[in-house]
């Protein structure tokens, strides 16, 4: 699965953050972005769905591999 | 219910005569007030009417209002002179020449002074303050149980509100001993009641942006490592921000600061007492309260009117939303939508995280929401930890609430121990 964040959209609220703080974390400025690596780690941490819905700019996209 | 292909969208004028006054004042300051329930089965979207006769569009239901807020043809712009006002104390605040920062504008400007800010309010920033909000939370109580038990105190001025204040002010940068002169003026530029208050609330503004301006020039001189002396190293002095736009800015920061959480600490201290089962549970497991305070945020929604205009015409639901209309998007309906939390009306610090927009959604949600739940655990925290007997002073019902165009909340909480 990919999981992207659109940067452009990103206004730092840092709901993912919280929510699943195993996959997604702030930089220096404040916007969020994917661990490196997260991605693969296996298994779909639980709450991602949830976080991607949560976003309150629907900045986060997941792409489940074969799907799309 | 869905309208059939062949039905033109309604209008706002096609449903004039059924839209009911607008803001409507809460009996209790934490429970929907008299009239929303009527509201809530007609949702997602009906009509109200505000002050000036003018009838807006109001918006109730949580899927709706989720689709409306990041709407970028729903604009914030408070100068456009459609954008809907709903008291006439706030018709004279919007003789100013300049629109409020954040809060006021759209991207791209807003993007921008966002960006500035941003970085101070990210969940490692405020996880370091944590210790000062618990230093802040344990002296204001140890002055306050200084005092004999049985004495009546306000929460409000002697806790409720000077630790969020002391805290924003601490993050932006303001002398410790200037805290106090902003308590009252912030108080009186969010929930100042009455209209014979509106020069008040203007007044209070124009005072804090002039004591900014000043702070700006003594920071100049001598640079300290604040948010707003990064704001002046990074911004200002590379000419990214003008001196009136920065000093704007920190004002809206420093009165958002201060009364939302303030008002929150108070409406959250009263629910918990009417809900002893629930207050039991949290003090005898302190991990519960993160979830506490969301459901406490869901269910008083103190930032209940979020006003918008529509720049361009929308479509949806069966409904055309068109250009110029002025719109409301009701958080506290939202959040009491039964489609999205069953058993709405009701406190459940239980209940599964939901979708609640008690921090609005979209591009404008709240830029402290990290500070203010950072703020309303540990005072929440401390304070039932530290007074197990607190109780009201006065009957519930006698504690005064705030007019309904403004934050939600209270003017005064007595209490005793
Ligand atoms: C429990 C306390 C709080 C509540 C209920 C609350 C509520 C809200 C709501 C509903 C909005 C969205 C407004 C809109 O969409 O028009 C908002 C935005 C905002 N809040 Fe808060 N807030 C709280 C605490 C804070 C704190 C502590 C700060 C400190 C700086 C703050 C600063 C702001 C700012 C600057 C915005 C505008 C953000 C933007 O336009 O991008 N708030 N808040
Ligand atoms: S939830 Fe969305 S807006 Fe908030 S930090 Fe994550 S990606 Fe950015």
């Amino acid at each position: 699965m990919r999981i992207s964040i659109d940067t452009d959209r990103c206004i730092g609220s840092a709901q993912c953050a919280v929510a699943v703080p195993s996959v997604f974390e702030q930089d220096e400025d404040g916007f969020s972005t994917v661990i490196p690596g997260s991605e693969n780690a296996g298994d779909e941490p639980p709450g991602l769905r949830e976080a991607v819905r949560a976003c309150p700019v629907q900045a986060i996209t997941l792409t489940d591999a074969g799907e799309a | 219910m869905t309208d059939t292909l062949d039905t033109p969208p309604k209008t706002l004028e096609d449903g004039n005569e059924d839209a009911p006054a607008y803001p409507i004042k809460r009996g209790c300051p934490y429970q929907m007030p008299p009239g929303y329930e009527q509201l809530r089965e007609k949702g997602p979207i009906s009509r109200v009417t505000l002050w000036n006769g003018r009838v807006v569009w109001l918006v109730t239901g949580n899927e709706l209002g989720r689709k409306l807020f990041p709407d970028a043809r729903l604009s914030s712009d408070v100068l456009d002179p459609n954008f809907p006002l709903l008291a006439p104390r706030i018709e004279a605040q919007r003789q100013q020449a300049a629109a409020p920062p954040l809060v006021g504008v759209d991207d791209p400007v807003h993007a921008r002074q966002r960006r500035m800010v941003l970085p101070s309010f990210g969940v490692r920033q405020i996880n370091a303050l944590r210790p000062v909000i618990q230093r802040y939370a344990d002296e204001l109580l140890d002055t306050m149980l200084a005092k004999e038990p049985g004495t009546t105190v306000d929460l409000l001025t002697e806790y409720a509100l000077p630790m969020p204040s002391a805290v924003i002010c601490e993050l932006l940068g303001v002398p410790y001993e200037d805290h106090r002169y902003f308590d009252e003026r912030s108080r009186h530029v969010l929930s100042s009641s009455g209209p014979e208050q509106a020069a008040q609330a203007q007044q209070a503004f124009t005072e804090i942006l002039a004591y900014l301006d000043d702070l700006i020039s003594r920071k100049q001189a001598e640079p300290g490592d604040t948010l707003l002396d990064e704001l002046i190293a990074r911004q200002m002095e590379e000419g990214k921000v003008d001196r009136q736009e920065l000093a704007m800015l920190a004002t809206v920061l420093l009165v958002s600061g201060h009364e939302t959480t303030s008002n929150m600490i108070a409406l959250s201290t009263m629910a918990l007492l009417a809900h002893p089962e629930q207050l039991e549970a949290l003090r005898a497991d302190e991990s519960l309260m993160p979830r506490a305070v969301d459901e406490l945020m869901r269910y008083a929604s103190i930032g209940d009117m979020l006003m918008r205009v529509a720049k361009e015409p929308i479509e949806i639901e069966g409904h055309l939303i068109k250009a110029g209309d002025g719109v409301i998007l009701s958080t506290m309906l939202m959040n009491r939508d039964p489609e999205s939390f069953g058993r709405p009306d009701d406190l459940d610090i239980f209940r599964p995280a939901g979708r609640h927009v008690g921090f609005g959604y979209g591009i404008h949600q709240c830029i402290g929401q990290n500070l203010a739940r950072a703020e309303m655990e540990i005072a929440l925290t401390t304070l039932f930890r530290r007074v197990p007997t607190l109780r009201l002073a006065v009957p519930a019902d006698q504690v005064p609430v705030n007019a309904p165009f403004v934050l939600q909340g209270v003017s005064e909480l007595p209490v005793t121990w």
